[in-house]
């Protein structure tokens, strides 16, 4: 399979028929947990992956006393791919929430501030968990656009007396900046985007890089057995400063069409 | 204000002094200190060896292991014994650094266990458990294409600079990590990473300087490499 592919990429063709830079087919639905202070789940192929935002009271940093804290993770369902099995994460899971993390956390993404209580005391405690239900591939570019997707449309719970009423729909989440990743893989030397699995599987290095509305850099991420040499990481951010525009159009038109279901 | 001179008076490019001892272990396979400034890694080998659990095993190639840990009294705060999910993160991206320059096909289902320990942590953490890595692993004989250098890079403030300490990780107008890690003979990257704010220039001119600096890294390990070899004392 890998010897196929490798071949096809030679002459600048794809498994699927899809040009180098091109996305497969995207979807992405908000809202689609009522339980969740919010949600969203994308389809890019068929890699599947639901991501929701819930809230908790817990005691703030002392680096940060009047800031929520944010805790984000991921989990790869033993259903998603026949590598995946049953256990606490494992390294990939571990890398991927890391990745995203890193993207919301120094893009400041989230108005942190607006999630105090009592500074030094208490604070909401901001949970972003990651689902991967598929895995056919780019699941950091998947998981970035559910977890943006879920933030823009997330309310969060009253507040009254310090404590949560989870049942009670309060503001909206201040998400102040949208940062969505990038993946470029590259196969036999070639650069593309949106590796499916099998693509995935002969790919030797990729980048992500976690992108902001003003083209600022906020995150990036090598990963493979491989290498990437100093030009391909100049054409890497050429080609990234595209594609985010392309997925941040998305995301937006998403949120501003308000809830969809699934 | 932007950030003019460094609080320890290096130069913008210059990287902390470098100390590198190969074969501090003498029962394990192979072994490497690297130390840069404050920051000091320690890298031991065993194998290429019988890989358990024998479904882990690869008919094509040698399975490298590798587990990143930091020593409980490395950081100012205890850290807890065991890997947290930084280490996890990190053992995983220190073994894809390493793997482009290993000839792991010479050792079809062996494994090859590399353990990085930080004795004492001042920034670029990583970095040096790469370069103190690729030499544990030569001076294990194990077959490799090239060493494999490493450098944390990054802006603080306004400046880009080579070889971050804590202090200027945590300084107070905002800094940026790359940590970087290259194969010096092709320049190849294996390690890129970053968190922080920047522009596509910055990014550029910070790979840029950071591949420098790894090939001067890379000579100072050749050098202690050699040394250990040449002395006749490479048991």
């Amino acid at each position: 399979m890998n010897d196929y592919i490798n071949d096809l990429i030679r002459e600048n063709l794809r498994v699927d028929e899809r040009d180098m830079l091109q996305y497969r087919n995207i979807k992405i639905s908000t809202g689609v947990v009522k339980n969740a202070s919010g949600s969203a789940m994308v389809e890019i192929g068929n890699t599947k992956v639901v991501a929701g935002v819930k809230f908790d009271i817990g005691e703030p940093f002392s680096d940060a006393p009047d800031k929520g804290v944010l805790i984000t993770n991921a989990e790869f369902v033993p259903f998603a791919a026949p590598e995946f099995e049953p256990g606490p994460p494992d390294q990939y899971a571990v890398e991927l929430a890391r990745v995203v993390d890193r993207g919301i956390r120094e893009s400041e993404a989230v108005d942190l501030s607006k999630l105090c209580i009592v500074p030094g005391e208490k604070v909401m405690m901001m949970f972003v968990d990651i689902y991967v239900l598929n895995n056919a591939g780019n699941l950091t570019d998947a998981a970035s656009l559910a977890v943006i997707a879920a933030m823009k449309t997330a309310r969060m719970p009253k507040v009254e007396n310090g404590e949560l009423l989870q049942n009670e729909v309060g503001e909206p989440l201040p998400v102040v900046r949208t940062p969505i990743s990038v993946t470029v893989y590259k196969i036999n030397g070639k650069l593309l985007i949106d590796a499916n699995d099998r693509e995935e599987q002969a790919s030797s290095a990729s980048l992500t890089v976690i992108l902001d509305e003003d083209g600022i850099i906020h995150g990036m991420q090598k990963r493979g057995s491989g290498y990437i040499t100093e030009q391909e990481f100049s054409d890497i951010l050429e080609i990234v400063k595209n594609k985010y525009d392309e997925l941040k159009s998305i995301v937006d038109k998403v949120v501003d069409d308000g809830a969809h279901e699934v | 204000m932007s950030y003019e001179k460094r609080f320890d008076g290096r130069s913008f490019d210059e990287f902390r002094p470098v100390e590198i001892k190969v074969g501090v272990i003498p029962r394990a396979d192979g072994s490497a200190m690297f130390k840069i400034g404050k920051t000091v890694a320690i890298a031991g080998v065993k194998g290429p060896r019988e890989l358990h659990p024998a479904h882990r095993r690869d008919p094509e190639k040698a399975v490298l292991n590798v587990y990143y840990d930091m020593v409980s009294f490395s950081t100012p705060d205890r850290v807890r014994p065991g890997p947290d999910r930084r280490d996890t993160e990190l053992s995983k991206v220190i073994r894809e650094a390493l793997e482009p320059a290993l000839l792991l096909d010479k050792f079809p289902y062996a494994g090859i266990d590399l353990f990085v320990y930080i004795l004492q942590a001042n920034a670029g953490t990583r970095c040096a458990a790469i370069s103190a890595a690729s030499l544990a692993l030569a001076h294990a004989g194990i077959p490799m294409r090239d060493l494999v250098s490493a450098v944390a890079c990054g802006k603080v403030g306004d400046k880009i600079v080579v070889d971050l300490t804590k202090e200027e990780e945590d300084y107070e107008e905002g800094a940026t990590d790359v940590p970087i890690a290259i194969m010096p003979r092709t320049r190849k990257i294996t390690l890129l990473q970053m968190d922080g704010s920047m522009t596509p220039e910055e990014a550029k001119e910070i790979v840029r300087k950071g591949i420098k600096a790894c090939e001067k890294i890379a000579e100072l390990q050749r050098e202690a490499l050699k040394s250990v070899f040449e002395g006749g004392n490479n048991e």
